[in-house]
């Protein structure tokens, strides 16, 4: 397709069918949550609630690192696209405040993190006392677990917008100062992404179980994260492309975030297995009493998670026109999106709900849906307020010939 | 004119040995092969080139290093010779796993070099075979088979005609054995 008949200033309207699909969904996922309080689950609801909120911060902090990286790569091909991440970077201070208000909120009522936070769990004259959890207080207590939160959430949130922002600069300025100010906010963003996301992990999900701790854990996380948020980005290409819009993206777009899946699905693969077979050959109880509650009670989301994350998308990837042809990729990834829930569905579930109480229905579909409607519902509505070309991007018509 | 095996114009800027290459295929000459020190965009399929099987190639051989080195594990860990590893059974199927991962990787890249070689006829030691020497520096080259296409001062004033610098006559396919 020619570049002269693109439509620089097209925008995305947030109406119809899509709008009320994500009300609907988020509708469903409040009455999944309220039905979860009313019958009592606290522990399963406020773990449902975790999961999804971290999914959806994650996924829209790991668009903020993919437009870091496209301005630190000096990356062309992607600059036709750089709006849907742009969207989802712009999503996640709204990503934060839920994530922050769901781990406050399960934390003050008891109903997560539970493990090292409890009454005279510190004091050694306390029944509750536990020794371990004492010699971790230093880091893991209250006030410096929340400040650590808001931390690093806050500064994800404030450069999301600085890139956001500069963009628009660009779009109505030209010139070259946004890009290369942005490639600076990037340098900076990736330097502290790169040691925060660990520590967020950490805090997060692995001190759900405070007394096991793995060094993988958190770029187990970040690779989970990485590889969810090019997913979504995809869907969205791939869906937006279908919708009419964003004519402009061809298939070596698609192939392009094809093959990040495909690698970083075998990175992700690649670190699950680094941080299992360590703890498996070292046979160390603390460190294999992980792997032995996942065995006992989860043993199929054990094995459905490899299925999904590793196997589907190294099978159906591998072939150039799977990556190319835009029904294929959309399947892949699905699959690769529900993996990633069944991912934290066996990292959260065994930490924080008590063995017997654990289970899979309503609550969890519910309040997944629920938060699939909100992310579409934030996502769409930030995409729809800008045009979807950032028409003065320096590299963008390195971008519309992209062929690979 | 009857010694002539092929014709070579010789082009100094890819755009208009693009050019070229459409000029011919109107006439409906034959392109036999084209070189060029870099590659260029979309020029496979410009000249109706086939797809590489190298990635088929690459997965046969990769799959080949894991089924080897499983094997080989197994033999010797299971069948031949037990050795008690941290009281864990013989057949301790995540342990296999690196080294059949680091077989994969090593087979099939040996697998790929043996194939480009014996794609591209280079081995060590072998003067490489090519018909225009500059084709490798900074010259854009069409072959044409002077055979199959007796029109020569037709495919001459074509290839002039598109901007080539200089069209050649070449008796012997391959210029480098001397």
């Amino acid at each position: 397709m020619g570049t002269h008949n693109i439509n620089f200033s097209e925008q995305f309207e947030f109406t119809g069918k899509a709008k009320t699909l994500s009300i609907v969904g988020i509708v469903l996922g409040v009455a999944a949550i309220a039905y979860g309080f009313l019958s009592g689950l606290h522990e399963r609801t406020f773990a449902n609630l975790l999961l999804m909120a971290y999914y959806f911060a994650c996924v829209c902090m790991s668009g903020t690192f993919f437009l870091a990286i496209q301005y630190v790569a000096q990356a062309g091909w992607s600059a036709s696209i750089l709006r849907v991440p742009q969207a989802m970077a712009k999503t996640l201070p709204i990503a934060s405040i839920i994530l922050i208000v769901i781990i406050s909120a399960g934390l003050y009522s008891h109903n997560l993190y539970h493990h090292w936070h409890a009454d005279g769990i510190t004091d050694i004259k306390s029944p509750n006392y536990d020794s371990i959890i004492a010699n971790k207080s230093a880091f893991l207590n209250v006030p410096f677990f929340m400040g650590r939160m808001v931390l690093f959430l806050g500064l994800y949130s404030i450069f999301s917008m600085m890139f956001a922002k500069l963009s628009y600069n660009e779009d109505l300025a030209g010139g070259l100062n946004s890009h290369r100010r942005s490639f600076k906010i990037a340098c900076v963003f990736l330097v502290i992404y790169g040691f925060t996301t660990p520590i967020f992990a950490f805090d997060a999900v692995m001190s759900l179980e405070a007394h096991w701790f793995s060094t993988m854990f958190g770029w187990y996380n970040f690779a989970a994260m990485w590889v969810s948020s090019l997913a979504i980005i995809a869907v969205m290409l791939i869906l937006l492309r279908r919708a009419g819009y964003m004519k402009w993206v061809n298939d070596s777009h698609l192939h392009n975030l094809g093959q990040f899946i495909f690698g970083f699905s075998i990175f992700w693969t690649y670190v699950w297995f680094a941080q299992f077979l360590l703890i498996y050959y070292a046979n160390i109880p603390e460190e294999t009493v992980y792997f032995a509650k996942r065995f006992e009670y989860y043993k199929f989301w054990f094995f459905l998670n490899l299925l999904m994350n590793f196997l589907a998308p190294v099978l159906l990837l591998m072939d150039r026109d799977n990556k190319r042809g835009d029904s294929k990729l959309l399947i892949v990834c699905i699959i690769v999106l529900v993996g990633h829930w069944v991912d934290y569905y066996q990292m959260i579930m065994p930490g924080a709900v008590q063995a017997g109480e654990n289970g899979f229905g309503v609550i969890e579909i519910g309040t997944a849906v629920g938060f699939v409607g909100l992310f579409t519902f934030t996502v769409l509505t930030a995409l729809s307020k800008k045009s979807l070309i950032a028409k003065n991007h320096p590299l963008l018509q390195e971008s519309l010939h992209h062929q690979l | 004119m009857s010694n002539i095996k092929y014709i070579l114009g010789s082009f100094g800027d890819p755009d208009e040995m693009m050019h070229g290459i459409d000029k011919l295929q109107e006439n409906n000459i034959s392109i036999f092969d084209v070189y060029t020190p870099m590659p260029i965009h979309g020029i496979e399929a410009k000249l109706g080139i086939k797809r590489s099987r190298i990635d088929i190639a690459a997965f046969c051989f990769g799959i080949t290093g894991t089924c080897a080195a499983f094997a080989l594990i197994y033999f010797c860990a299971v069948i031949d010779w037990k050795v008690n590893i941290g009281g864990k059974p013989s057949f301790a199927f995540p342990d296999f796993i690196p080294i059949m991962f680091e077989l994969t990787v090593l087979f099939c890249a040996f697998g790929m070099v043996l194939t480009y070689y014996a794609s591209t006829h280079l081995f060590p030691g072998r003067a490489p075979r090519v018909m225009d020497l500059r084709a490798t520096n900074d010259r854009f080259v069409i072959a044409i088979d002077a055979k199959e296409n007796v029109a020569h001062l037709e495919i001459d004033s074509l290839l002039k005609g598109a901007g080539a610098l200089e069209v050649k006559y070449n008796e012997r396919k391959y210029i480098s054995y001397e």
